[in-house]
């Protein structure tokens, strides 16, 4: 019976595909090899941006024996967990842990905060000389941090305020190596990638009609009343993948980390000095005369990257859809 | 009369409440940006002195950009490779984001979970971890070991040799093998590229390829008459937002440079210098390079 019926389908297909001069069957082996290939070639290129985290994850777990064992390639004949217990003692982990937390929680809800009203008063009013400080944000993004980064890092030893605090003690404040200044550049827009955040929710506020805001005026709701209650909840999506964004950005940033929080323990500062720190654990403890090997020391170096980024890969399992699905579904036009 | 006055009044008011919300950037803008952007390029003429009372400038003119350039050994060599693969890769991150994104924008099983892999580089490609994962030895010694073991050549290797010994257009070949070999940089410093060559894509509205297609266009003709200049524009986001992603990142060598000249050597004025040059050759590429990709923008309205 069934055989019966797909062979009427077969035949039916194959007096299509006469009846069309062979255009069907040139279009369906088109498809279906289109279809390979891409499956191919997606799958490929899974595994090129995975690879090195499933490398890293199989490494963790080896010995360091395992680790010149041409036997082994990813799975390890010794079983271990020390190498985690090594690199969370290097870096302090739970200590550098929760201050990373707390401060990329701080400075991400700020930023935010400050670059959505500056992305709403771009948007939403008319003012004299607007398209110059827009170009001038737009310079925020263009600038790479690093031009100014010799006059922040003296502005910020000697700090002053209009001379005040020279006035009255007789010396400059230094500030560096305190949160301090980085949380007064997050106030005022100028932390890692503001700009951009500021460009995205601007773009988010334009799109949204007039005639909402125009309905809220009427009313009786004042200017602040009319964003907070109208505008807000309507622009959560892009609010929250820009948030993710800065959270994550914050959590990994090298940059501002090294030049302003210093003093405290990130797990970004951490991670960059983890190899020097093995170096000397190496030669003072167990006193090992040459040092880390090289092969171990990138074992206990791919243990801690690991270590920073699970907590952004659980973050990410879970807020995926915020991350990507506004934006892509907002969109990013000029 | 009155109602005019009235309108005056509300168009005041709106410009104030609009310059009430912009002030964090404008006063964050003047001091942290203005201020040190000027003071930096003070200092680059200047031979900056820091004692604990406090910093001391002597003026002596171009002399940090003469020794950038005549007197430092490696500046000149790293600033043309940072500036060379900063080109070549751009171009590269571009290419590939839009293939990419044309791909996942097609209907397929587990399209959500090939997506959620192409961005992960967002995440995990960002600040220090780069530059950490950069230098993997390990990895290097490990692939190396296993090509030594099987004793078998890399299929690129071997399509390398054979073009090389045909001898035609040799450093034509060497640059196209260089972005097939680092096609691993490529696909993780392109993820925010692809999210907007994606949300570019999708709003393209679908009657346009149900016309073209019932007027004979096949998919190929499509992709050149209808994608491409739909989202045009978008080729000018991303080249400049590829550019300036370069610049910040960690392995850049030209940065490294300069942060150790600072921060090691205390050189603040020879660093500045080197900063200026630096960002000055940036912004020349980008201004020159969004001028020509400007003009073949389309805009739809």
């Amino acid at each position: 019976m069934t055989k019966k019926k797909t062979n009427s389908n077969q035949m039916g297909f194959w007096e299509r595909n006469r009846r069309s001069e062979g255009y069907l069957l040139k279009k369906v082996l088109k498809d279906i090899s289109w279809k390979i290939a891409r499956v191919v070639l997606l799958f490929g290129m899974c595994f090129l941006i995975l690879q090195p985290i499933l490398m890293k994850i199989s490494v963790s777990i080896m010995e360091e024996q395992d680790l010149y064992n041409a036997m082994v390639i990813s799975i390890p004949e010794h079983f271990t967990t020390d190498n985690y217990h090594r690199a969370a003692e290097f870096m302090d982990y739970a200590k550098s842990l929760l201050n990373t937390a707390v401060v990329s929680l701080s400075i991400a809800i700020l930023q935010i905060t400050v670059c959505t009203l500056v992305g709403y008063g771009f948007a939403r009013f008319e003012f004299p000389l607007k398209k110059f400080w827009f170009a001038c944000v737009i310079m925020v993004i263009i600038i790479p941090p690093q031009t100014i980064s010799t006059s922040l890092h003296l502005h910020f030893r000697y700090f002053d305020i209009f001379g005040l605090s020279k006035l009255i003690t007789g010396e400059t404040i230094n500030l560096r190596g305190s949160v301090l200044p980085y949380y007064l550049m997050s106030a005022g827009c100028m932390g890692l990638k503001n700009g951009l955040y500021i460009y995205m929710i601007r773009q988010f506020f334009r799109n949204i009609p007039k005639e909402l805001e125009e309905a809220a005026y009427v009313d009786g709701c004042g200017t602040l009343r009319t964003f907070v209650s109208i505008m807000l909840p309507d622009a959560k999506p892009i609010l929250t993948s820009c948030f993710l964004f800065s959270f994550v950005w914050q959590w990994t940033d090298g940059f501002y980390s090294k030049m302003f929080l210093g003093n405290i323990k990130l797990l970004a500062t951490q991670l960059a000095v983890i190899a020097d720190r093995m170096d000397a654990w190496m030669v003072n403890v167990m006193k090992v005369p040459g040092g880390a090997s090289v092969g171990y020391t990138n074992c206990i170096v791919s243990t801690g990257t690991l270590m920073v980024i699970v907590p952004l890969l659980i973050l990410y399992l879970f807020a995926q859809k915020g991350f990507v699905e506004s934006l892509s579904s907002s969109g990013i036009k000029m | 009369m009155k109602k005019q006055k009235n309108l005056a009044g509300l168009q005041r008011r709106k410009a104030i409440s609009g310059y009430l919300f912009i002030l964090p950037f404008i006063i964050g803008f003047l001091a942290f940006m203005v201020k040190p952007l000027f003071q930096s390029l003070y200092m680059s003429f200047c031979d900056v002195q820091v004692s604990p009372e406090g910093i001391t400038n002597v003026f002596i003119g171009i002399d940090n950009f003469l020794r950038a350039f005549t007197v430092d050994t490696e500046f000149n060599r790293l600033l043309l490779e940072e500036i060379s693969r900063m080109c070549i890769n751009a171009l590269a991150i571009m290419v590939f984001s839009f293939f990419v994104a044309l791909i996942l924008n097609q209907k397929f099983k587990g399209r959500a979970l090939v997506r959620a892999i192409f961005f992960l580089p967002v995440i995990l490609s960002s600040g220090v971890i780069l530059g950490v994962e950069y230098d993997n030895a390990l990895l290097a010694s490990v692939q190396s070991m296993v090509e030594e073991t099987t004793n078998t050549a890399s299929v690129s290797d071997a399509i390398q040799e054979i073009l090389m010994t045909t001898g035609i257009g040799v450093s034509a070949f060497e640059i196209v093998f260089d972005i097939v070999d680092g096609i691993y940089d490529v696909a993780i410093a392109s993820g925010i590229q692809i999210i907007i060559f994606l949300s570019g894509l999708q709003t393209i509205s679908t009657n346009m390829y149900e016309a073209a297609a019932i007027e004979g266009c096949t998919a190929w003709e499509s992709l050149w008459k209808i994608t491409f200049p739909m989202i045009s524009s978008l080729f000018l986001v991303n080249w400049i937002y590829t550019i300036v992603d370069f610049c910040m990142r960690t392995d850049n060598e030209v940065i490294d440079k300069i942060s150790t000249q600072m921060i090691t050597h205390i050189n603040y004025g020879f660093a500045s210098a080197m900063s200026w040059i630096y960002f000055l050759i940036v912004i020349a590429i980008i201004g020159v390079s969004s001028f020509i990709i400007s003009k073949g923008v389309y805009y739809y309205d």
